[in-house]
């Protein structure tokens, strides 16, 4: 059973030139839990990763696996599996000689090649030139070079663009089920509903700052909780709302009320004898919390 | 050291798995082939009097003197030959920055210097390779036709095998200069223009210039394909020379060591210009 580190960021920072692409990054990622790591497009999620894996030098701080920095590990490809969003794979290759060149390189067993390429579904084109693939097909086979030296760690960068919708599903198993056997898995993802149904956790960045960490369910506690109320008659219910002081708009399928408990607008259109047709909390909080997050970095 | 082999067994494997080393060691063959076969041919008709002197347009003076011929068409080898063993080296580094492979390389093995170290022996290795293939050719090809015109070719001769091991060792230096340049000029397209313009007209140009005078002339036979030719004892340039600059010339251990020096300039620097850098 491959044993999971614990990945810890500490106050990493990147600058290139006059940019600040990271900025005293903090975070800890556990082992057993997918972890979301989230941002919109030049966040700095990629860069972070990159400072992670050794592969960009970091201003300032460090970022280690189990408090061993990358390039000091003893047996990397034991350790992390790592596949990054850039296609890192020469065309003129094939499928299982790209794989062993890595294999050989970490001294793991030649097997571990057929033994991954069938793990990610790729098993019957292990022959063909890696040029001919499609993105789907890349991303299978950039999964597989992470599962070579069968890790504890996985860090994917955007692991689910490009991928058909049976894809989704299967990476969105695969994401659970590396967890549940016990490894750290932190996933990046410029869209949260992308990873919404596989992450336990969500770290989300913005403009090189972490401008949230917690449970994904976490996420609904900051956004604005909404009741979508209706009746026949909305003059009388607008005016209802108006007297209690609950603030609304007027929405397509009636009026958005901001509140917590849709009793309590039950309550209000009862007390002022207005019949009601529609009374519901509305949904989408995460979605929305995570834009007001990202956006809210902006001001 | 586990490391370092495994780094060098990786190396291997990338550069056999494409199909651009058994394309350069084809066309090598085939190259070399034609030019030792050819001028073999001309220059051996011409000493063994098959062809007339006159209607070769060289005035009767052109054939050079008896029994330098045999050195002068093995040398070819790596006197023109050079080029492929440093383009394979610059395609082997550029082709990791082009197809982003860095990453993989490096997340499989952290210490960079140490991959560098590999590539450059693994490409050292497969540049003797591609002089083994060059000299089929022209010693092959060149004894062949030599022969067949009653000119001895001395493969009985200890020289012969000399300039053999020495261009052996000739090409395998110029392909670390290769992945030496490659590090430094990272776009492969620069790499190979830069590789191909400096090999075919600037440095023949540089030497051609440079022979008029003594003070030049000391300067290029510091020049990477002078010291190359140096080393294996033997070139068309320094033996078609009319001014005889064959006079200022390295000795063969000092022109390896030039080599040498070139290769590990190179490489040292393009560690620091790209190899260490971000790999973004």
């Amino acid at each position: 059973m491959p044993v999971g580190a614990v990945i810890e960021f500490s106050n990493i920072t990147k600058t290139f030139g006059p940019v600040t692409a990271v900025n005293d990054l903090s975070f800890t990622v556990q082992p057993g839990l997918v972890t979301g790591f989230l941002g919109p497009n030049g966040a700095g999620k990629t860069t972070t990763l990159r400072i992670l894996l050794g592969l960009v030098a970091s201003t300032q701080g460090t970022a280690t696996f189990g408090g061993i920095r990358y390039r000091d590990l003893p047996k990397p490809l034991e350790t992390v599996g790592a596949a990054l969003e850039a296609a890192s794979f020469h065309p003129g290759r094939t499928a299982r000689n790209h794989l062993r060149v890595y294999a050989i390189a970490a001294g793991l067993p030649s097997e571990r090649v057929m033994a991954v390429l069938e793990k990610v579904g790729l098993a019957e084109f292990a022959d063909r030139r890696v040029g001919g693939f499609s993105l789907g097909m890349r991303q299978r086979l950039g999964l597989a070079f992470t599962l070579l030296g069968e890790p504890g760690v996985l860090v994917l960068d955007e692991p689910i663009n490009g991928l058909d919708p049976e894809g989704i599903k299967w990476i969105r198993g695969f994401l659970r089920d590396m967890a549940a056997e016990g490894r750290t898995v932190l996933v990046s993802s410029h869209l949260l509903s992308e990873v919404q149904q596989s992450v336990d956790e969500v770290v989300i960045i913005a403009r090189g700052s972490l401008v949230h960490r917690g449970p994904l369910s976490s996420l609904d506690a900051h956004a604005t909780p909404h009741i979508v109320v209706d009746s026949p008659d909305r003059e009388a219910l607008a005016a209802a709302l108006r007297a209690a002081d609950v603030p609304f708009t007027t929405g397509r399928s009636g009026l958005v009320a901001v509140a917590d408990d849709p009793a309590r607008i039950g309550h209000i259109a009862f007390s002022a004898g207005v019949e009601l047709s529609a009374l519901h909390r509305r949904k989408s909080g995460l979605e929305e919390s995570f834009l007001a997050l990202v956006n809210g970095a902006d001001s | 050291m586990a490391t370092f082999i495994r780094s060098v067994s990786a190396e291997f494997a990338k550069l056999l798995t494409t199909r651009m080393w058994w394309v350069l060691a084809l066309v090598l063959f085939g190259y070399i082939g034609l030019l030792a076969g050819g001028l073999a041919a001309l220059f051996a008709g011409l000493q063994s009097g098959a062809i007339d002197p006159s209607a070769a347009g060289t005035g009767g003076q052109g054939a050079p003197p008896l029994g330098s011929i045999p050195p002068l068409i093995y040398s070819f080898a790596s006197s023109v030959g050079y080029v492929f063993p440093v383009l394979l080296g610059a395609l082997a580094t550029t082709s990791e920055f082009r197809h982003q492979t860095l990453t993989p390389t490096f997340l499989a093995t952290p210490r960079r210097a140490g991959v560098l170290g590999a590539k450059s022996l693994t490409l050292f290795v497969v540049g003797v390779g591609l002089g083994v293939v060059a000299l089929l050719a022209s010693v092959g090809i060149g004894a062949l036709v030599m022969n067949a015109f009653g000119v001895d070719p001395l493969l009985g001769d200890g020289e012969t095998w000399t300039l053999i091991g020495r261009t052996l060792l000739a090409m395998g230096l110029w392909a670390i200069i290769g992945v030496g340049l490659g590090a430094l000029v990272p776009s492969q397209v620069a790499s190979i223009v830069i590789v191909l313009a400096f090999t075919q007209f600037v440095e023949p140009l540089l030497r051609l210039a440079s022979s008029f005078l003594d003070w030049t002339a000391q300067i290029a036979q510091f020049l990477p394909g002078a010291a190359s030719d140096a080393l294996v004892g033997a070139s068309i340039f320094t033996g078609m020379n009319p001014t005889a600059t064959a006079a200022v010339a390295l000795d063969w251990w000092q022109g390896g060591l030039v080599l040498l020096a070139y290769a590990a300039w190179a490489t040292a620097g393009g560690y620091f210009v790209s190899w260490k850098r971000d790999v973004t």
